[in-house]
């Protein structure tokens, strides 16, 4: 999918803008919209990460790293020194980035899975500090009391108001990323991808770009960190330790890491399916899980984004 | 009261981290010989070693079956789980990119911890050491017997496994198979029964690191993560592919959070294994003795 | 044929959702039930915790039920799994909240899924009744006294601390060492052994952490012995607390005063440590020691009764952590008998008349500066001698 069509994202906001008054009207779901929430949170990662594996073809496991950088930063400057949570969500992006350049230069020159080891060892690396580090991160047991956020003294203070929040910043990420896909910079990303050699002889500067692409996807987790650690009012490590960092894998590869769109229906669905769905069967609910993932990469190999394209071809056979 | 001499200590830290090593170097031996052939990381590598332990358990203590039956019939059901994990996980998918079969291996280990949850219970299992609790002294280190079955078996495998690359059909089909694919099907090798057995292989690998490391450590259902994070960074760091890479990767590591913990910071021992870990990456971005030509041409 | 085709496929789904739909809704009560909800870590890596105090309140709502419920009302509860993660404890307490709209939640499991809803439970005015250690989820230290709607039921980690110093100093020891699994537990532990040390003229002269799922302990007791404290205190739960007294024992240490904190609580890990947990010392609440109470102790005959009845029901030994489930259940159960299920009379209840409660883990007086409400007393120092406990002279 070379061109990201105008019409589906049109219909897709209209659908973001009235979920929240729809799950309203059905009891039995009135709470999805609490869930949709996390799925924005969740939507702000993947669309970083969907650029940066889909298209540039680099693997991260480590992403959880970046998501809790920005969530611990806000949350350690708002409640340790009361600055401004905005000033605090920028503060973290920027520390984020610098961070993600220090690791990915030298990280990016490695391949496949020494590449994903490089990451999941810098992942674990943060997850650790954030556990050590007690007198600023609180520890295992957590940082409390981190504060709401409010602009010009309106107050996100429901699940509504911060759902629209949240999903504000979802689809300006989606309609940026869609643009740098879809511009020179994309181009030469998808030629990284098919293959490096070619890239580099067509005068693509390879490693300047996947450095960018990489901190582009780390800045992303962090705002996404930062907006969670103002939601939940509260972080602790647990949240953003390896696990999460093969979750955000999982949601790209169960949507679909060739298409953006990929990144939202992955995180939409692993999301809907660990937080909600998959409650109902209890104490199966792991082998359920597993089941489900397996049965996906085996008869839907590229992803969810890929059934319509599947149909198509299983209709036309059939005819 | 009784103390210690600083170079016993050193000798302690040193003898804890080779046997704790030893573990990481099977299971990364494991993540290599399906590396070699897939090119894939078997994420559920880690599952295998519980599996082993668990099972060994079932054999062992709850059948109380003696040792050298249970043992072998531990190997044989792991290797029966790694056969159906190929068959059931892997070879179904279609058009396998690396990425989808890396998946694949990630939602089967998920999928194994949660049966093992559901038939032991989330509770830990002890297994007897193999030949008593009592301890040996050396130079005023304490050594468990058990830590020599742990070694004693790793060279076992590795002894085993170069016999059987170097000097069987089946052994060279599979490193033929790991050199280029396309040119081992030419000369008439099966590479779909080449990958079967190379997680037959694994399987096996996995169990004797879980049936020898569980009298030290107990086993209870979710220790594979972690097992199989530890063995992906010594079989990286030792260099994809390499077996002594492995062998060498899995005992700095085990070497460096011994030391790690003793003589800087307990909290932060596994940072330090994984800083390590980073640095020779950034030097050498294919391992120790990894090839770097040789991983030029893998895909992943 | 492609109409056909899609038609059929357009009836699947709608059969899959119909199906859906129908697996959500739940069957018409035929009678006004009683809601209380619960917190638990049921799965995940801090399931000992969780699932004991599941299967507990499962079985005591059970009682109750087959006993006629509560005044004639049936007992519902609504267990949620939190897996130990704070954004689905704060999920699944709103869902409590706002969808199945019980009167009272128990749990979470843990510090810090406790810590990650307290601000969800204030603020929906619902009273919560935490299974989980830390005494930070009763003390709001702005205000130094307790939050208005939270209780918790387990003894803090700062009970567990002065016992084990108490009595390291009745027997003039006070060079220490401390070891800590690098959890909410551990690291909770570890805080206010820190913290209580100068109180009690402790000396810590070496502080080691472990991994949760570490194998071995060996380095870390290493470096102690090279110190050579007078005692050491473990602050662990799971099989590390077992791994840490074998690499102990073979470290010829057992001559080294060892103490276990509260997590200890399960006989299941003196089998565990196959002879290496001869003579450590924990401190441990009523109902780990049931048969060990004196006919007079007033907890005797619950703690007797519960595990008697956990182990019918579920074949397994009780685990102690089952025992703050227990002890949050019957508070509720006392508070629905007496008052009914109003959100603020259930908290008032609980603030005004636990007094004197009879519970597994101590005897509670909850108060409007105490939501914790249970004294020193509730930690016996037990021993263990020849494979079982024994209360420690």
């Amino acid at each position: 999918m070379l061109q990201i069509a105008k019409l589906p994202i049109a219909i897709f906001a209209a659908l973001i803008i009235t979920f929240p008054w729809m799950a309203h009207q059905i009891p039995v779901i009135d709470h999805y919209a609490d869930i949709m929430v996390f799925v924005g949170i969740y939507c702000l990662i993947t669309i970083g990460l969907s650029l940066l594996m889909g298209y540039a073809g680099q693997i991260s496991v480590g992403h959880a790293a970046f998501f809790g950088i920005g969530a611990y930063v806000s949350g350690i400057l708002t409640t340790n020194y009361g600055l401004n949570p905005w000033i605090c969500m920028i503060i973290a992006m920027l520390i984020t980035a610098v961070i993600a350049l220090l690791v990915g230069a030298p990280s990016l020159k490695l391949k496949g899975h020494y590449l994903a080891m490089a990451t999941l060892a810098f992942g674990i690396i943060i997850f650790i500090i954030f556990n050590e580090e007690i007198e600023w991160t609180g520890g295992p047991d957590g940082m409390p009391g981190i504060p709401g956020l409010s602009l010009f003294g309106f107050k996100f203070d429901s699940v509504d108001k911060y759902y629209y929040l949240v999903w504000a910043f979802v689809l300006a990420a989606f309609i940026f990323t869609a643009n740098i896909i879809q511009s020179d910079a994309g181009r030469a990303l998808r030629a990284i991808h098919t293959s490096e050699p070619a890239a580099s002889a067509m005068g693509v500067d390879i490693a300047k770009f996947k450095i960018i692409v990489f901190v582009y996807s780390a800045v992303l987790a962090s705002l996404a960190g930062s907006l969670y650690a103002h939601y939940l009012n509260f972080i602790n490590p647990s949240t953003f330790d390896l696990f999460f960092s093969i979750k955000l894998l999982i949601m790209i590869a169960l949507g679909g890491m060739h298409n953006i769109w990929g990144a939202i229906i992955g995180a939409l669905l692993i999301t809907f399916l660990s937080y909600e769905w998959l409650h109902y069967f209890e104490e199966f609910e792991v082998i359920v899980y597993g089941a489900i993932l397996l049965l996906v990469t085996i008869f839907l190999p590229n992803g969810l984004v890929g059934v319509p394209e599947m149909l198509k071809s299983w209709v036309r056979r059939k005819n | 009261m009784e103390t210690i001499s600083f170079t016993s200590q050193l000798f302690q830290y040193l003898i804890t981290g080779l046997t704790v090593g030893s573990v990481y170097a099977m299971v990364a031996v494991g993540f290599n010989i399906i590396y070699n052939v897939t090119e894939i990381i078997n994420f559920a590598q880690g599952e295998f070693v519980m599996l082993g332990g668990l099972i060994m358990v079932f054999f062992h203590v709850g059948m109380a079956l003696p040792l050298v039956l249970a043992f072998p019939a531990t190997v044989i059901l792991v290797t029966l789980v790694g056969i159906l994990l190929d068959r059931l996980a892997i070879s179904p998918i279609r058009q396998p990119s690396v990425l989808t079969l890396i998946i694949a291996t990630i939602a089967a280990s998920i999928l194994i911890k949660g049966i093992a949850m559901f038939i032991w219970g989330k509770d830990p299992f002890d297994l007897p050491a193999f030949s008593g609790r009592n301890p040996i002294t050396v130079m005023g280190a304490v050594i468990q017997p058990q830590y020599f079955w742990v070694i004693g078996f790793l060279i076992v495998v590795v002894i085993a496994l170069s016999i059987f690359f170097d000097r069987t059909i089946i052994g060279k089909a599979m490193s033929a198979c790991a050199d280029n694919a396309d040119a081992a099907k030419l000369v008439g090798i099966n590479v779909k029964q080449m990958i079967l057995l190379s997680f037959a292989l694994s399987a096996a690998i996995g169990a004797v690191a879980g049936v020898t490391m569980t009298p030290i450590s107990l086993m209870e259902y979710d220790r594979g993560a972690m097992l199989a994070v530890k063995g992906f960074g010594a079989a990286i760091l030792g260099g994809l592919g390499s077996f002594p890479g492995a062998i060498l990767g899995g005992l700095i590591m085990g070497a460096i959070e011994s030391f790690g913990a003793g003589l800087v910071s307990s909290g932060y021992k596994d940072a330090f294994a994984l800083i390590v870990l980073l640095a020779v990456l950034f030097f050498k971005p294919s391992g120790i003795l990894g090839d770097i030509e040789i991983s030029k041409i893998k895909r992943f | 044929m492609i109409l056909k085709r899609i038609t059929i496929l357009i009836t699947i789904c709608l059969f899959s959702i119909g199906l859906l739909i129908s697996c959500a809704e739940k069957p018409p009560e035929p009678k006004k039930t009683y809601k209380v909800g619960a917190l638990f870590s049921v799965t995940g890596r801090t399931s000992f915790l969780g699932d004991p105090e599941k299967k507990t309140a499962e079985m005591i709502a059970e009682q109750i039920n087959a006993a006629g419920g509560i005044n004639g009302h049936n007992l519902e509860l609504i267990v949620y799994d939190t897996e130990g993660d704070a954004t689905k404890a704060n999920l699944a307490l709103k869902k409590l909240i706002t969808q199945d709209k019980v009167s009272v939640v128990i749990g979470p499991s843990l510090s810090g899924t406790s810590l990650a809803v307290l601000p969800l439970a204030e603020q929906h005015e619902i009273p919560l009744i935490s299974c989980a250690a830390s005494y930070k989820i009763v003390h709001n230290e702005k205000t130094g006294k307790p939050y208005k709607w939270v209780f918790k039921t387990p003894q803090t980690d700062t009970m567990a601390v002065e016992a084990i110093y108490r009595r390291l100093k009745s027997y003039g020891l006070n060079y220490i060492a401390i070891m800590s699994v690098t959890t909410g537990f551990g690291a909770s532990g570890r805080g206010e052994l820190l913290r209580l040390a100068p109180k009690y003229g402790m000396n810590i002269i070496a502080d080691e952490k472990y991994g949760p799922k570490d194998t071995d302990m060996t380095a870390q007791l290493t470096k102690i012995k090279g110190i050579g404290p007078q005692a050491i205190i473990n602050w662990s739960v799971g099989p590390t607390q077992v791994t840490v007294l074998r690499n102990r024992s073979d470290l010829g240490m057992a001559n080294i005063l060892f103490f276990q904190s509260h997590g200890f609580g399960s006989r299941k890990n003196i089998e565990l440590a196959a002879g290496a947990a001869e003579g450590v010392l924990a401190p441990l609440g009523a109902c780990n020691i049931a048969e060990l109470l004196t006919a007079y102790d007033v907890q005797r005959d619950v703690a007797m009764k519960y595990m008697q009845d956990y182990k019918t029901k579920y074949n397994e030994p009780l685990s102690s952590f089952g025992g703050h489930a227990w002890d949050a259940m019957y508070m509720v159960i006392n508070a629905l008998t007496e008052i009914g299920d109003d959100k603020v009379k259930i908290r008032d209840y609980l603030e005004n008349n636990i007094k004197g409660f009879v519970g597994q883990h101590g005897v509670f007086n909850y108060s409007a500066d105490d939501h914790n409400g249970l004294t020193d007393k509730a930690f016996a120092m037990v021993i263990v001698k020849d494979g079982d406990w024994s209360l420690a002279d």
